[in-house]
C-alpha cells in the first residue's frame, strides 16, 4: 500500500467525487438559475420562488464542492493543475467570473427587497444570476471537452502547448458545454418537481421534459463528433471496465425520463442522480490514467507520497464532520414539510 | 525593487522606472499585471473573510445572552447581524474561490510547489470552509425550523469554523514565509513532510496575529456604527448592547495584540532579516538598534528620516537585548530588498493604528466603569469610536502588505521568485481590468445593500 500509484488513483477517485457531488449539487444550483431566467407562464414568480427556497439554504454549501476539486488537484497533481491553469486560462476566468456572478447576484437580489416575493420580480441582478448561471456551466463543460479532447499538449520541460489557437471553440467543445448546461437544467427541473406541488410541479415536469430532450440530443451529438475529434476517448467509453457503467448510465436516464413522464417524482430524483453521477464516472473511468491526455497520466503529475496519503488519509476525517452535517442541512430543508 | 514608479507615457504602454533609474517601456508586462490582480483580489476579499470571522463571534455572543435572558433585543440584534453576515459572507466565499482558481491561473509554477507541500492545509481549510457554510445556511433559514439551543450551537460552528479556516490559510502563507516539509530537485517537489508545517511557529504566531486582526476590525467596525447610532439619537437598548459587546470584544483582543505583535516580529526577525530591515527601515547593520517611529526610508541616501528615535529600543524589542546587532538591508544586494518605503509605512501604519485602538478602547472602559448608565450621554467618547472605527480594517490591510510586499522579491521565501512564478500565458493585463471592474461592481452593490438594511432595521429583523 505504499506504492504511488494506488495513492494517486485514490486521490483522483476523490476528485471524481467531488465532481460527482458538484455536478449534482452545484449543477442542480446552475440548473435553478436557469430555469430562474427562464421563468415563463402565469407562475412565473412562483417558479422563482420555488428556485429560490429550494437554493437558499444551500447553495453555499453545494459550491464548496468546486473547491473540493481544486483543492484535491492542485494538492495531489499539482504540475498537472499548473498545466491545467495555463492552457484554460481564459475559459477558466471566465467560468471564475461567471461563479463569482451567480453567487454574488443571488444574494443581491434577495436582499435589494423588502419581502421574499418581491424578489422574485424580473430584476438586473435577477438576470445576472440567470445570465451567470448559464455561462457558468457551459464553460465548465466546454474546458471538460478541451481535456478530454487531447487539446492539451506538455512537453517534457513542462511547457504547456494548445493543439489549435482556440481549442475550446471546436464543435465536440461547444457540444460538451451545451450538454453540461442542458443536464444542469434538467437536474434542478426534476428536483424542483420534488420540492413543489400542484400546478407549479407540473411546470417543473414539463421544463424536466424538455432538459431531459435536450441532454438526450446533445450526449449523442457530442458522441458523433467524438468520434472525430476525442476518437481516443470515444474509444475507452467502450472498454469494459467502462461500457457497464455508462450503460448502466443511459438505463438511469431512461428511468428517469420514464418516471417524470409518468409523475413518480421520488423516483425520478434517484434516476437522474443516478444518471449524471454515473456518466461521469464512466467518462472518469474512460479518461483514467490520463488526467490531460496524452502527456499526464495521474500517476506521473502525483505529488509526492506523503502528501497523497495526507489528503487521502484526511477524507474520512473530512467526512465524519460533514457527512452529519450535510444530512443535517439537507433534512432540516429538504424533507417534506 | 526599490522606488517602482508607474507612469503613463504617449500611447497605451507604461513605462517602470526602476530606483536606479533605468527606464523601460512595456504594455503592462504579465508580472506587474499578476500582482495588481492578487493584490486586488486579496484586498477585497480579505474584509470580507475578516468579517467572516469576526460578526459570526459577536453574533453568539449576543444570541447567548439572548438563551440565557429571554431579552427580545437580544434577538432583535442577533437577527440583524445574521443578517449582515449572510450578505457578506456569500461574498466572502465568492471572493474566496476567485482566489483559489486565481492562485493557479496566474502562478502556476508557484502552485506546483505550492500544492505539493502546503496544498494539503488548503485542503483542511476546505473542510473548515465547508462546515462554515453548512451551518450558515443552517443559521440564517433555521430560526423557525430549529431549537434556539441547536440554533445557537449553528453560531458557535461558524464562528469556530471561520476563524480555523483563517488560521489554516494562514498556514501556507507562514509557509510561503518560511518554507518546511519539502525537498526540490531540478524544480520539482520530490519529497514532502505535511507535517512539517505544523513545528513551524512562525504559522501559530502569524493565525494569532490575523485572528486577533479580524475580531478587532470587525468590532470597532461594529462599535463605531452603534456609536454613530447613539450620536443621531438613538438610545434604545439595543444600542447600548451592540456597543457594549462590540467594545468588549474590540478591547480584548486589542489588549491582546501588541503581545502577539512581538512574538511575531521576534519570529520575523529570526527567519525574514530582509523584511524586518524594511519593516524598520534599518538600512546599515548596527548594534544599539534605535526602534524608529514614522519617518520615511530614502532608499538612494541609504537612511530613514524624520523618525522619532528610541535608541537601543529596535535592539531590545528584537532579541531582549538593547546592544544586540541588528542586520541591516545592506546584508543583501538591493535587488533583492523588498519595497522598502511601503513596508515600512505601511508597518508604521499597523502599528499606530493598533495603538489609537488601544487607548480608545481604555477610555472607553474607564469611563464605562466610572458611570455605566451613562456611557450613551459621553458624546466624545462616542465620536472617538465613530472616527476610529475603520482603524482596525485599516491595520489588518496595512499588516498584510508588510506580510506580503516585505517578503518581496521572493514568492516563495529563497526557494522562488516571484518574476518566475507568473504566468506566460497572454492576456493577464486584460483579466486584470476585467476583474477590477468586477470587483468594483460587487464592492459598490454591497455597500448599497448595507445602507439599505441600515435605513430599514425594523424591515430586515422581522425578515430573518
Amino acid at each position: 500500500m505504499n506504492d504511488l500509484a494506488t495513492w494517486s488513483n485514490l486521490a483522483a477517485l476523490s476528485a471524481l467525487f467531488g465532481m460527482m457531488a458538484y455536478a449534482l449539487l452545484g449543477g442542480a444550483d446552475f440548473g435553478g438559475g436557469i430555469w430562474d431566467l427562464f421563468a415563463w407562464g402565469e407562475r412565473k414568480k412562483e417558479q422563482r420562488l420555488a428556485v429560490q427556497r429550494a437554493m437558499g439554504p444551500v447553495w453555499e454549501a453545494n459550491h464548496v464542492w468546486l473547491i473540493f476539486i481544486l483543492v484535491v488537484l492542485f494538492t495531489c497533481f499539482p504540475q498537472g493543475y499548473s498545466a491545467l491553469s495555463v492552457a484554460l486560462f481564459v475559459p477558466f476566468h471566465l467560468a471564475l467570473a461567471g461563479i463569482m456572478l451567480r453567487g454574488a447576484s443571488f444574494v443581491f437580489r434577495s436582499y435589494q427587497s423588502r419581502q421574499e416575493e418581491a424578489a422574485a420580480e424580473t430584476s438586473a441582478w435577477g438576470i445576472v444570476f440567470g445570465v451567470a448561471s448559464i455561462i457558468t456551466p457551459i464553460l465548465l463543460g466546454v474546458a471538460f471537452g478541451v481535456v478530454t479532447e487531447g487539446g492539451i499538449r506538455v512537453g517534457a520541460d513542462g511547457r504547456v502547448v494548445l493543439a489549435c489557437a482556440l481549442p475550446w471553440l471546436s464543435p465536440y467543445c461547444v457540444a460538451n458545454g451545451l450538454l453540461a448546461l442542458a443536464a444542469c437544467a434538467y437536474l434542478a427541473a426534476v428536483y424542483l418537481t420534488n420540492e413543489t406541488t400542484g400546478a407549479l410541479r407540473e411546470d417543473f415536469r414539463v421544463r424536466a421534459m424538455f432538459a431531459g430532450t435536450a441532454t438526450a440530443l446533445l450526449a449523442g451529438l457530442v458522441l458523433l463528433f467524438a468520434r472525430h475529434e476525442a476518437n481516443w476517448f470515444f474509444q475507452r467509453l467502450f472498454l469494459v471496465r467502462t461500457l457497464p457503467v455508462v450503460a448502466a448510465g443511459l438505463v438511469c436516464f431512461a428511468g428517469s425520463a420514464w418516471s417524470v413522464y409518468t409523475r413518480r417524482y421520488a423516483l425520478s430524483r434517484i434516476f437522474a442522480a443516478g444518471e449524471i453521477g454515473l456518466l461521469l464516472l464512466g467518462w472518469g473511468l474512460a479518461q483514467y490514467p490520463f488526467l490531460v491526455y496524452p502527456d499526464m497520466a495521474f500517476v506521473e503529475v502525483a505529488a509526492p507520497l506523503a502528501t497523497l496519503q495526507f489528503v487521502v488519509l484526511s477524507l474520512p476525517v473530512g467526512a465524519a464532520l460533514l457527512v452529519p452535517s450535510l444530512w443535517l442541512l439537507f433534512t432540516v430543508f429538504k424533507s417534506r414539510h | 525593487m526599490a522606488a517602482v514608479r508607474v507612469r503613463a507615457t504617449a500611447g497605451r504602454s507604461l513605462a517602470i522606472r526602476a530606483g536606479g533609474g533605468t527606464a523601460y517601456s512595456l504594455a503592462m508586462d504579465n508580472l506587474v499585471a499578476a500582482r495588481l490582480q492578487m493584490t486586488m483580489s486579496l484586498a477585497f476579499h480579505m474584509v470580507f473573510a475578516a468579517i467572516g470571522i469576526g460578526l459570526p463571534l459577536l453574533m453568539v455572543i449576543v444570541e447567548g445572552l439572548y438563551l440565557r435572558t429571554g431579552e427580545p433585543h437580544y434577538k432583535r440584534l442577533a437577527k440583524t447581524w445574521a443578517k449582515v453576515t449572510g450578505l457578506l459572507f456569500a461574498v466572502g466565499a465568492v471572493s474566496g474561490t476567485a482566489l483559489s482558481l486565481e492562485l493557479g491561473l496566474l502562478w502556476p509554477k508557484y502552485m506546483e510547489v505550492l500544492g505539493a507541500s502546503v496544498g494539503h492545509l488548503f485542503g483542511l481549510e476546505g473542510y473548515a470552509f465547508f462546515l462554515e457554510a453548512i451551518f450558515i445556511g443552517l443559521y440564517l433559514y433555521g430560526w423557525e425550523r430549529l431549537s434556539p439551543l441547536a440554533h445557537w450551537w449553528c453560531g458557535v460552528v461558524i464562528a469556530v469554523s471561520g476563524m480555523l479556516s483563517g488560521v489554516l490559510v494562514l498556514g501556507v502563507n507562514a509557509w510561503m514565509q518560511q518554507p518546511v516539509g519539502f525537498e526540490m530537485e531540478s524544480g520539482r517537489v520530490v519529497s514532502t513532510d505535511p507535517l512539517a508545517i505544523l513545528r513551524q511557529p512562525l504559522w501559530y504566531s502569524m493565525g494569532l496575529h490575523s485572528t486577533l486582526a479580524c475580531y478587532i476590525a470587525v468590532a470597532f467596525a461594529v462599535a463605531g456604527w452603534y456609536a454613530w447610532r447613539a450620536l443621531r439619537g438613538s438610545l434604545e437598548p439595543a444600542i447600548r448592547t451592540a456597543l457594549l459587546i462590540a467594545m468588549s470584544v474590540a478591547a480584548l483582543a486589542a489588549v491582546l495584540q501588541p503581545l502577539s505583535g512581538d512574538w511575531l516580529a521576534k519570529l520575523v526577525f529570526r527567519t525574514q532579516p530582509v523584511k524586518f530591515a524594511a519593516m524598520e527601515g534599518q538600512f546599515q547593520t548596527e548594534t544599539h538598534a534605535p526602534l524608529r517611529i514614522g519617518g520615511w526610508p530614502d532608499t538612494n541616501a541609504r537612511v530613514t528620516r524624520y523618525a522619532l528615535e528610541v535608541p537601543g529600543g529596535l535592539s531590545y524589542l528584537a532579541t531582549g537585548d538593547s546592544a544586540a546587532e541588528v542586520p541591516g538591508l545592506d546584508r543583501v544586494p538591493p535587488a533583492d530588498w523588498p519595497n522598502v518605503e511601503l513596508t515600512h509605512v505601511a508597518f508604521q501604519l499597523m502599528v499606530g493604528s493598533g495603538m489609537v485602538l488601544v487607548a480608545v478602547s481604555a477610555w472607553f472602559w474607564i469611563t464605562y466603569l466610572a458611570n455605566r448608565q451613562a456611557i450613551l450621554q459621553r458624546r466624545w467618547l462616542l465620536w472617538a469610536v465613530v472616527f476610529v472605527a475603520p482603524l482596525g480594517f485599516v491595520g489588518l490591510e496595512a499588516g498584510w502588505f508588510v506580510t506580503e510586499v516585505g517578503r518581496q522579491p521572493w514568492i516563495i521565501q529563497q526557494v522562488m521568485r516571484t518574476r518566475d512564478a507568473v504566468t506566460p500565458v497572454r492576456g493577464v493585463p486584460t483579466m486584470f481590468f476585467a476583474f477590477s471592474a468586477l470587483y468594483v461592481l460587487l464592492g459598490v452593490t454591497v455597500v448599497v445593500l448595507l445602507r439599505r438594511l441600515a435605513i430599514v432595521p425594523r424591515a430586515a429583523d422581522s425578515k430573518a
